[in-house]
């Protein structure tokens, strides 16, 4: 058991494998060796209260610096592992080689970046780190026109905090709807509407062109439309950061490949969050996930294998999104041939969707319906076949749409 | 600036100074207090951070918001003191706080 863990990557995954070693009983050396130069953070609010200002850079820390020392982890931050020696053991970094007996890859995802003429200029960003969101803020005054790139959850997220705070908002997204990739269209077509009523405005089924000014970007040509911007954001998506796995030899398919362990092709290595693809059995098939419960439940689980107490992985997946005074919460994984029902009434800004996918519960969309992203969850795991005329009836509790 | 009492399931007691405009979840972390998750950070997302708000204290909370009761509604051993803790913003009038972890947040 004296064993010494080197973790790479120092995101939420990270974090929470040191901490679950520790509780699990791990008694020798563990080592995070992470890129940026933070303690581990919580990435959800750096489009939501950290961009709006009213969260603190300290209040991002998942534990307080003391954490690490008071609990014999190490921390290499700044430094970025550059190669995997497997077979010696070892990974490489510019501060010199770092020896291990197991690892934990927590390496995460980074942006896709735009590939048009003059999407490399001064004012055109991304947000995925604290580093991101700090150039951004000083662009957000009032009465400037932001134009964001893409009608995902960060992009609704980003459009959100401007729009509250007085800018002028235009979001241009390629699909034909917003949150086109992740939700049904009973949901996009509700946060439309609810972002429109705040101002914004929005372009689909984009075909976009990025106009150069000499030195930042002055116009967007969408669809013919030119929109003068004063600064754009781009939150097309997320990659996973797998190349260091790919170039070491380990299986990689759009993602590190991990079993129900968390365990890589290499059984001294594992990895967990952003960064791998798993069979998951809710999706019925291989998926990677990008939200904080895959990085937390997988770093667990991981954590259990290498002290020895193996579980297998098998959570609901869940995801959360903060926009204006709505909180949107879901449980399971969409699919958009999945049966949807609603129960309760859009106008109202309290429902939820189900899906139901041959008469089971496969995901829910709640927006602020904490009983039903709840209930919901717990139903999705058991697999449970529900009646949808029950389901759609608010006036029978969740507890007992089941029975 | 508030001094609280944080007591394990177990019993053990932690009594920590926490600053006024943290969550009672986040006096916790940022102590190295063990029992509170918080796996959401804080959003309400998720009822990891639930404790057992000492009986003498009830009256000094915040009221809940639908949020927060409807998610509690669906944690484990709830009781009437039960609240999440992300969820109670501390000031110098909840100096003395007791608050208690339940055995296990998931």
């Amino acid at each position: 058991m004296a064993d010494h863990v080197v973790i790479v990557g120092g995101g939420q995954a990270a974090a929470q494998a040191a901490a679950s070693l520790r509780s699990e009983g791990h008694a020798g050396a563990i080592t995070i060796i992470g890129e940026e130069i933070h303690p581990p953070y919580q990435r959800p609010p750096l489009s939501k209260k950290y961009l709006s200002g009213e969260l603190a850079e300290d209040r991002l820390f998942i534990k307080p610096p003391e954490f690490y020392e008071a609990s014999g982890i190490g921390l290499k931050l700044g430094v970025t592992a550059t190669a995997i020696d497997r077979s010696g053991k070892r990974v490489a970094t510019p501060k010199g080689d770092v020896a291990y007996d197991r690892l934990i890859l927590a390496t995460g995802s980074h942006v896709r970046r735009l590939n048009l003429k003059g999407s490399s200029l001064a004012n055109v960003f991304y947000l995925r780190s604290i580093a991101d969101v700090d150039l951004i803020r000083p662009h957000f005054e009032k009465g400037k026109h932001l134009v964001i790139i893409g009608a995902g959850y960060i992009g609704l997220e980003v459009a959100a905090v401007a729009a509250t705070r007085g800018l002028k908002v235009s979001v241009v997204e390629i699909a034909s709807r917003c949150l086109a990739r992740v939700t049904s269209p009973v949901i996009s077509s509700f946060f439309d509407g609810v972002h429109r009523k705040a101002g914004v405005h929005f372009h689909y089924d984009a075909r976009l062109e990025i106009f150069e000014g000499h030195d930042r970007v002055e116009d967007v040509l969408v669809n013919g439309e030119k929109l003068n911007a004063d600064f754009v954001i781009a939150g097309i998506g997320i990659l996973p950061s797998d190349h260091l796995a790919r170039d070491a030899g380990l299986t990689v398919e759009n993602g590190i490949v991990v079993d129900e362990f968390g365990r890589t092709s290499d059984p001294d290595i594992y990895a967990a969050g952003d960064c791998t693809v798993h069979f998951n059995p809710f999706a019925g098939r291989k998926v990677r996930l990008e939200s904080v419960q895959n990085a937390i439940d997988q770093a667990k689980i991981v954590a259990a294998a290498i002290t020895g107490k193996p579980k297998s992985y098998a959570e609901v997946p869940w995801f959360w999104s903060d926009q204006y005074d709505l909180k949107l919460q879901t449980a399971g994984l969409f699919s958009p041939t999945d049966q949807v029902v609603l129960r309760g009434d859009p106008a109202t800004a309290k429902f939820a969707a189900f899906y139901l996918r041959d008469g089971v519960l496969a995901a829910v969309d709640a927006i602020n319906a904490a009983p039903e992203f709840m209930m919901g969850k717990l139903l999705i795991a058991k697999g449970a076949r529900l009646d949808p005329a029950r389901l759609a009836d608010p006036a029978i509790p969740m507890k007992n749409v089941a029975t | 600036m508030a001094k609280i009492t944080y007591i394990e399931s177990n019993g053990k007691e932690h009594v920590v100074e926490v600053a006024d405009g943290l969550s009672v979840m986040e006096g916790a972390v940022k102590n190295l207090v063990p029992g509170i998750d918080a796996d959401c950070g804080g959003a309400c997302a998720c009822a990891t951070c639930h404790v057992y708000v000492d009986e003498k204290w009830l009256s000094k909370m915040p009221p809940k918001q639908d949020m927060e009761q409807t998610m509690l509604d669906f944690a484990n051993d709830v009781h009437d003191n039960s609240r999440l803790s992300c969820q109670i913003k501390v000031s110098a009038a909840l100096d003395g706080l007791v608050v208690r972890m339940p055995k296990s947040q998931h």
